[in-house]
């Protein structure tokens, strides 16, 4: 099963050396990757959830003998989730470490700051969390896996409106936040399309600990579901507090309340929360299942989306590799990489994924953005359930 | 509805007075702006939490390590940082800056122990239980913080006026050196004061994570951001005001999600507070050139 989730090359190779009792061959080089992700600081739980994706992908990559025996060296550094720190990470992972690729930031926030640092540098960066609109349009180096909101939450809401029958709804948002503005904006949209009338829009700061003068006026509004774009640190206590007050609507959430910690932190009142995302833990796919298992073992904790995208990413990013051949003049290299990277196509823990050009703001090629499914679920008794 | 938004401020507005009771009484007796208090409310929270979670032992047990561990952290900070910078007359803004230090030092080191993730008390550890008066929903841990919150008040308000402890306290805020030379122990009092107010730090700490359902490394932050408002609010020192600055941003907050858009909360609750402000720059209870206990 292992075996099976590397490049074929990869594998013979690993067979030949094995035999030629040669594993640990001189010729073979570590092929260093940087990662710069939010490990500590607001947005931790992401940075870290993705940290550990990625380290189960280069152990399984290692453990089959690496990309044309070449190990995967991954460094991760820690980006706090900062604008500032992202950049400071970003020049020191291109420049010193001299990586042939890197991945990150966690936030859209902080990769609007940093992604022009790799783009100017020629190095590919590739982007396993960020969905907010206009990230690839910075440059041609730049990819993501991530699935924009703009895609995922017409599918979310066409699905749930089709379960609930709801007519109307309640829209809140983190209007602080750059990923929360955007799938705020995300839903807007597709509320428009969906011509579904919103009662009331209501909005909070992070670090909000009380949200029961918004939701008091949204049970007054009459809407039938709420509509909420936050992170789990506000959206969590959000649900609780809705259901305290005694507001059984459906809550149709975003990708930050994509996680399972929800049923940790809101436990029995987190019933009827629907999500959308590329990516589900209940989704009975071979390859997904494999990656739950293992994540699992590794970690002792269940995966969520962030992991499971930064996993995909790690193995999309090999596949890659093993497409060209590495000259060991490095410009060469990074560019070599990125010229292979569009091609490539994938089925991992998120299904079956290609990359689909993304355009700048005038129109031209820029970067590269993800083309996948979404799947929709609804949260029942402290699971997932698929719905179509 | 306004029924219920009005349930909502005054709930809201205890839960920020709690936090700004211990923060003001640091400033009035010790002159510190302590913004390590946020570090001390989530340590608060966090040894709860292990408590109730490791443990296993109930939640009255939590409050009690909490306001324990709270307070030797609040006096520590005292004996080791706050003690040096005063023997050596440091200006007043030094031990402020100190204690930015020792606010990110517990946050990391938090984060470092125990993650980043969100955190929360086990659903059993606290009577989900709701009251329903006509129409308005109180939950049973939003009415124990609001009695805390008027009883802690009360209860340091006595002591400051009628006991010979307080008597002290407020001879240390007109002038430490007036005071040691009329024989009070100003450094005992200032270990004392630095335990209580980290005490009642940590317990709303646990209070509030228990409210929010959140318990996270950085929890203390924005709360922090809010407390310094209420107190400057309030008049600097005051524990009157402390109450009563907390009450007024928690309404003005609720009222204008209420009335005028959730988008607005922040400039209509800050735009009001400078108003305040601009009458009465010394705060509510504040006396201008003054220290209060």
């Amino acid at each position: 099963m292992l075996l099976s989730r590397v490049p074929f090359a990869a594998r013979s190779l690993v067979v030949a050396l094995a035999a030629a009792g040669a594993v640990a061959s001189a010729a073979a080089a570590d092929i260093k990757i940087g990662a710069a992700e939010a490990i500590s600081g607001p947005a931790g739980q992401y940075g870290q959830s993705i940290r550990n994706g990625f380290q189960l992908a280069v152990d399984e990559i290692n453990a089959a003998g690496g990309v044309k025996g070449n190990k995967i060296a991954l460094q991760v550094e820690d980006e706090q989730g900062k604008k500032e720190q992202a950049i400071d990470v970003f020049k020191k992972l291109i420049f010193q470490d001299k990586v042939l690729m890197l991945f990150g930031p966690t936030l859209s926030n902080s990769a609007q700051a940093a992604d022009p640092i790799a783009q100017a540098a020629k190095v590919v960066v590739f982007g396993t969390s960020n969905t907010a609109d206009g990230i690839t349009s910075i440059g041609d180096y730049v990819f993501r896996n991530s699935v924009t909101e703009a895609d995922v939450l017409p599918e979310t809401l066409r699905v749930a409106a089709k379960h609930t029958g709801l007519k109307k709804v309640a829209v809140m948002y983190g209007n602080d936040d750059v990923f929360t503005k955007s799938g705020y904006d995300a839903f807007k949209k597709a509320l428009e399309d969906l011509k579904i009338p919103v009662t009331t829009t209501e909005t909070f700061a992070k670090g909000d600990v009380d949200f029961k003068a918004q939701l008091t006026k949204i049970k007054a509004s009459g809407a039938d579901a709420i509509v909420l774009s936050a992170l789990i640190a506000e959206g969590a206590p959000i649900m609780v507090q809705a259901r305290q007050l005694g507001i059984d609507l459906p809550v149709i959430g975003g990708n930050g309340m994509n996680s399972a910690k929800i049923f940790d932190l809101a436990k029995e009142k987190s019933d009827n929360l629907w999500v959308g995302s590329p990516w589900a833990l209940g989704n009975q796919t071979k390859e997904n299942e494999h990656f739950v298992v293992a994540y699992t073992q590794k970690y002792k904790a269940a995966p969520d989306q962030f992991s499971a995208q930064a996993y995909d990413a790690m193995n999309i990013a090999a596949q890659a590799l093993g497409k060209i051949k590495l000259s060991g003049d490095l410009a060469a290299d990074r560019k070599a990489l990125r010229d292979a990277l569009p091609s490539v196509t994938w089925t991992g823990a998120t299904g079956a994924f290609k990359f689909r050009q993304a355009m700048d703001k005038s129109g031209k090629p820029a970067g590269h953005d993800a083309q996948q499914a979404a799947i929709v679920s609804v949260t029942k008794g402290g699971k997932y359930s698929i719905e179509k | 509805m306004l029924e219920q938004q009005l349930v909502n401020a005054l709930s809201l507005g205890c839960v920020y007075a709690l936090f700004a009771l211990g923060f003001t009484l640091v400033f009035g007796v010790l002159g510190v702006i302590n913004l390590s208090h946020g570090a001390i409310f989530m340590l608060g929270a966090y040894a709860a939490l292990e408590v109730v979670t490791r443990l296993a032992l109930p939640l009255w047990i939590g409050l009690i390590v909490a306001l324990l561990v709270a307070g030797t952290v609040g006096l520590l900070i005292d004996v080791l940082v706050l003690r040096p910078l005063r023997a050596r007359n440091a200006p007043h803004l030094i031990p402020m800056i100190a204690t930015i230090g020792i606010g990110i030092f517990f946050n990391s080191a938090v984060q470092g122990i125990f993650g980043a993730e969100n955190l929360r008390f086990p659903s059993e550890a606290m009577p989900d239980a709701q009251l329903h008066f006509g129409g308005v929903q109180v939950s049973v841990l939003e009415l124990v913080i609001i009695v805390l919150s008027f009883a802690l008040m009360g209860t340091l308000m006595l002591v400051m006026k009628k006991t010979q402890l307080g008597r002290a306290l407020r001879a240390i805020a007109e002038s430490p050196k007036a005071a040691a030379l009329l024989g009070i122990n100003v450094e005992g009092l200032f270990f004392l004061t630095s335990f209580t107010a980290a005490a009642l730090g940590g317990i709303s700490g646990v209070l509030i994570a228990l409210y929010s359902n959140a318990v996270f490394p950085l929890m203390g932050q924005p709360i922090l951001h809010k407390g310094i408002a209420v107190i400057i609010l309030g008049g600097m020192g005051d524990i009157r005001g402390a109450l009563v600055g907390g009450l007024f941003l928690g309404f003005a907050e609720v009222l204008a999600v209420a009335y005028i858009g959730s988008t607005m909360r922040d400039a209509i609750a800050f735009g009001l507070l400078f108003l305040v402000l601009l009458v009465r720059p010394q705060g509510i209870f504040g006396k201008l050139l003054e220290r209060k206990a």
